[in-house]
Formats: structure tokens, sequence, C-alpha cells
């Protein structure tokens, strides 16, 4: 029971992470709120799915592909959509809204309404510990973990992840230091696009694949990001691990637990936020408490 | 007589005729009564009662949105309220006069719980807060399955009425006097009511608004209890006109739907979110009518959406009313935009075509 939760937890919250990172990187440096992040994770999960199915090529192929188009996708959407509205917020939530449920509507033209899936990237599983993991689920938290350490070394490290970071602080002064604000937003906004693609790489032949799957996961990616603190890369890293293991202990614990899995972590998010309005992680300003 | 008559017509002819945006409201409801004497076909009928249905609604979430507070689950006051009529009305039998005001004060209650978050969070972090509860609240539907009806939802509900057009003048007079309730209440220029100055003051800068000595946290209530109150009475209406009482009016989507619509329309406006309602949701009925039309329907209102919003960002009701009106400089009273003059001052009204 234990063991299962731990692993489960681990796998779903590791999903979690790095959807939400890249949710939260693109919220914090151009203030887009991309209800569309899912979306980016459904279009990979589809695109894995016709190249190993139409294309007959190799996972590794299927997946370069996936990342690939994925990233074109969200860069023109950022371009021709977002940027153009970018001051009125509640317009880029219902622009964004309004792409998820065109690719919902493509996805169910295109092939009917039913499950599918994507067969394992590698099969078998080893006994670790006395428990029987599979394959699947220690390569998926062991991606998850190497690209969340790449992220953090991309954005500490290097002079571009100076440059997002400094956009995200304060986009006026970053502009004045001699940054192109613009360019490095278009950055971020690949690099997120690039991050739901890799969690679908990671996690499609474990999830079914279905035109209204964005849903359910971008509910949990948003209370993970709310409750990590917005914009805080770490606080998002945190919240989908709190949400993931409440999800998957609700699972297995509570019997016919499947329907209440979205509630019970929902209700934890409102419950810390009403103690911490800031969310674990976030800066509060002095002067903005009420 | 006759002096009062030409009184009238002289008044209405000042506040009326002369204001683009109160001579399209007219024109509008003028249109909604004469309607039904053309056609009376259940289907355009259903889709005229469904739409004013969804207008309360929208309005509802509008007036929360002029205090600045975005709601991503307003579905939870539908939802609830339209439970709640539900099974007041199966298990005691009272007629829809009763069921409908009860609903709408069970959302008030609901609504007075889930605004105590909102006491102390904001912008994002409120609206993220506000989607919770609509799942929450599903989830409990499915954990009383006797008592809810589960996932098939309640049926064996009264309907409004037998005939189809006694449905759809009761839809629509409580539409109209609800609209104009919430537009009068969130109305910044008005000088009788206050509380559209003080929720549009919340909106713009909760700190000045308490230093200028308003109780902010007992405005923001008020604001989510009419709110809440209006949408329970559109998901009362709503459970009786289709006669279940079901999960699906509490789905996060639906909640969405809410937000395309008055964004679509005009936020912050309460006009905006019925005139966005009045255009999208017939559009999207009448593509239906095509064999195609079942298919492409939501990628065509998604379309439209996009590019409305791309090239009139603050909304469509907004837009047109920035065309079609000018206000004077002098004595900001507002005119045709085909004017030379102000109608009131006389004030040339386009300084910079005259060069």
């Amino acid at each position: 029971m234990l063991e299962r939760i731990l692993i489960n937890g681990l796998v779903i919250s590791g999903t979690y992470a790095v959807l939400a990172v890249g949710f939260s990187l693109i919220f914090g440096v151009a203030k887009i709120f991309n209800m569309a992040h899912t979306v980016l994770y459904m279009a990979a999960s589809y695109i894995i799915f016709f190249s190993l199915n139409s294309l007959g090529i190799h996972y590794v192929f299927a997946s370069a592909l996936a990342i690939l188009l994925t990233i074109i996708f969200g860069i023109l959407c950022y371009k021709f959509l977002f940027d153009r509205v970018k001051v009125h917020e509640t317009a880029v939530m219902i622009i964004s809204i309004s792409v998820a449920i065109i690719c919902q509507e493509l996805v169910l033209m295109t092939l009917d309404g039913s499950y599918r899936g994507v067969p394992s990237f590698i099969v078998g599983s080893k006994e670790l510990m006395g428990v029987s993991v599979l394959y699947q689920h220690m390569f998926v938290v062991l991606g998850c973990i190497i690209t969340l350490i790449g992220l953090w070394i991309l954005l500490t490290k290097t002079f571009l992840g100076k440059a997002i970071r400094a956009v995200a602080q304060d986009q006026e002064i970053a502009n004045l230091m001699g940054i192109d604000v613009s360019r490095v937003c278009l950055i971020a906004m690949g690099i997120s696009a690039g991050l739901a693609a890799i969690a679908a790489v990671l996690s499609a032949p474990l999830e079914p694949l279905y035109p209204a799957m964005w849903l359910q996961p971008l509910i949990l990616i948003l209370a993970a990001v709310v409750l990590g603190g917005l914009g805080s890369i770490k606080g998002s890293v945190y919240g989908a691990l709190i949400l993931g293991f409440t999800e998957t202990i609700v699972i297995t614990v509570i019997p016919g637990g499947s329907f209440l899995r979205g509630a019970v972590s929902l209700l934890a998010m409102v419950i810390v936020l009403i103690f911490r309005p800031e969310g674990l992680f976030g800066v509060v300003f002095e002067e903005e408490t009420l | 007589m006759i002096y009062h008559l030409r009184w009238m017509w002289q008044w209405i002819l000042g506040e009326v005729f002369s204001r683009p945006g109160r001579l399209i409201a007219m024109l509008f409801f003028l249109t909604l009564f004469i309607l039904p004497v053309f056609t009376t076909t259940p289907s355009t009928l259903r889709f005229l009662i469904l739409a004013a249905i969804y207008a309360i609604f929208a309005a509802s979430w509008d007036l929360l949105a002029v205090t600045g507070q975005v709601s991503l689950g307003q579905a939870l006051f539908f939802g609830s309220a339209g439970y709640t009529a539900a099974l007041i009305n199966i298990h005691f039998g009272f007629p829809i006069w009763v069921t409908v005001p009860l609903g709408g004060l069970s959302a008030v209650f609901i609504g007075l719980i889930a605004g105590m978050p909102a006491l102390r969070l904001r912008g994002f972090y409120l609206a993220l807060v506000t989607l919770a509860f609509p799942v929450i609240f599903t989830g409990i539907i499915f954990i009383f399955p006797e008592f809810f009806g589960g996932e098939m939802g309640l049926i064996g509900i009264d309907r409004i009425s037998k005939n189809r057009v006694i449905v759809y003048y009761t839809v629509v007079l409580v539409m109209m006097v609800s609209g104009f309730i919430m537009w009068k209440l969130s109305d910044a220029s008005s000088k009788i009511i206050r509380t559209g100055i003080i929720f549009h003051a919340i909106r713009e800068d909760e700190i000045a608004a308490r230093l200028a000595g308003i109780n902010t946290i007992r405005y923001k209530l008020l604001a989510y209890a009419i709110s809440a109150f209006f949408a329970g009475i559109a998901g009362g209406l709503y459970i009786h006109f289709m006669r279940i009482a079901g999960p699906s009016s509490l789905t996060v989507f639906f909640s969405f739907q809410v937000l395309l619509w008055a964004i679509f329309g005009g936020k912050g406006t309460i006009y905006g979110a019925i005139a966005g309602v009045y255009i999208l949701f017939p559009m999207t009925e009448y593509i239906m009518i095509y064999e195609w039309g079942e298919n492409f329907r939501h990628i065509i209102m998604s379309l439209i959406l996009i590019f409305t919003l791309l090239f009139m960002p603050e909304g469509i009701s907004v837009w047109i009313l920035d065309k079609l009106g000018i206000i004077c400089r002098r004595c900001k009273v507002v005119n045709f935009a085909n004017r030379k003059n102000c109608r009131a001052c006389r004030a040339p009204l386009h300084l910079e075509n005259q060069k």
C-alpha cells in the first residue's frame, strides 16, 4: 500500500511538476495566464500517437518530433495571439481557452472521442527493495528530475537564464538594461511549450489519450502553481508534489476515490491559501496586505 | 393630459433617442417582446429562453467582475441553486415562485461561504480558489448519490408552464428586471445608488478605497451575495425549464463558458454580458441547423471569439458604443458620433477633423 502510494505519487507529481513549472515560467516572465498550456501537452501526446501509428518511426524520433512541433505551435500561438492582447489579461485568458477548444474539437474530428493509448517506451519491471517497479515509472521519475535540474541550471547558471529572471522581475528595467524583452518572452514561451511536450513524452504511455484530456491536468497544475505561489518555480514543484501525493492517497485509500481526486486536492489548496494567501513560496509586498 | 404626453415624449427624445446605448437597449427589449408574435416554433423559443437564462447568469458574473474579482467558478452558484430548487420542489412540492427565490437565497449562503477566502486573496489567487469550489461541490454530490441523484441528476421537476410562450415571457421579464437591477447597482455614474461607484473604486485601488472610508470587506461580500443571488435565480429557472438538475451544470467548462460570453460582450459592463450571450448563443444554435454545424460549431465559435478579441480586446459592446457615441468635452453629455455639435451645449465635437 505505502510503496504503491510512494511510486504512483512520484510518477503523478513528477508529470504535474514539469507541467506546472512550464506554466509558472510563462506566467512569471510574460505575465500570460496561458489556459492552453495543457493543450500543448495534449498536442504532444497525440503527435507521438500519430507518428508511432501512422508513420511507424521509432519512439525516440517520435518524441523529438513531438517536442519540436509543440514548441513551434506554442511560439506561433504566442506571436500571433497572446502577444497582441497582452495588456488585457482576461482577453488572453479567453483567447487561450478558445485555442484549447479548437484543438479539442480538431482531435475529436480527426479521431473519434474514444480512449487511446501509446505503448510503453521500455517494458518490464525490476525488484527494488522488495517492490516491483515498472521501468516506465522509473523512466518518468528520472526524466522529470533531470528536466527540472536542467531547467534550474539554465535559469541560474547561464546568461539567458539571467535575462529571463530579470524580465520576470521587472520588464521595464530589464528593457533599460539592454535586454530584448519580447525576444526573451518568446524564448520563455518556447521553453514552456517544450516542458509541456517533455511531460507528454514521459507520461504518454501511462495516461489514456482522449480529446478532453487537457481539462483535468489544467485544474491540477493551476492549483499547484497557486499553492506554491505565482511565478515561483520552486513553489510550483512543491505544489505539484503536495497535490500529486494527495491525489494518489485519495485514489488508493478511499474506495471510489477517483470521483473525489480533484475535490480533495483542491480542498487542500483552499485550506493552505486561507492560512497563507500568497502561497507557500510567493512574495508578498507589505503595502499590498489588507 | 396632452401636456404630460408631450413632456413624456420630450423626455424619451432626450434620454433615450439621443443616446446610442439606450436606443439600442430599448430596440433590443422591444424586439424581444414582439418576437413571439412572428414565430412560436418550439426550437426558436427554446433557444431564446435559454439565452435569457444564460444572460442573467453572465450578467451576474459581470457584476463580480465590476469589483475586480474574476470568478472562475460561477457555476457553483448556478448549480447549487439549481439543486436546492429541485430538492425543495421534489420533496415539498412548492411552486416555482417559491423554489427559485429560495434557490437564489441558498446560493447567497454558499456565496458568502465561498466569499470568505476572497477577503484575503486577490487577482489570480482568487480566481483559482473560486475554480476549486464547484469541483469540491461535485465531489459532495458524488458522495451522496441517493440524495443528489448521483451522475444522472434529479428528475421529476415541475415545468414553469405548459405553454412555451408564457415560459418565454416569464423568463424574459425576469431577465430584464434582474439585468436592470444589476446594471443600476454597478452603474458608477448613478446619483442615487452608491454601490456602483464603490465597486468601481474597489476595482481600481482597494487601499485607496479603504482610505476613503469604505468598508471594502463588507462591499466585496455584498458583491458576492448579489452575484450569487442572480446566478442562483438563473440556475433555478434553468432546472425548471430543463426539468433535470444534474452535475453537468457544475462543470469547469460551464464556468469557462460564462467567461467567454461576458468577456466577449465587454467585461465590467452588465449590458455587455447580456449582449455577449444574445450574440454568441443564438449563433451557436443557428450553426447547428446545418448538417456540418454539429462538428464545426465550437471551432467557428472559438475563431469568432479569437478574432473579435484580437481587434476589440475590451469586448464587442464597448467597441460599438465607442464608435457610435462621442462624449462632449465641455459638458460630458453623450452624443451620436455623426453630430457636428453637442446637443446640449452646441460645442463642436470633432475638433481634430476640422483642420
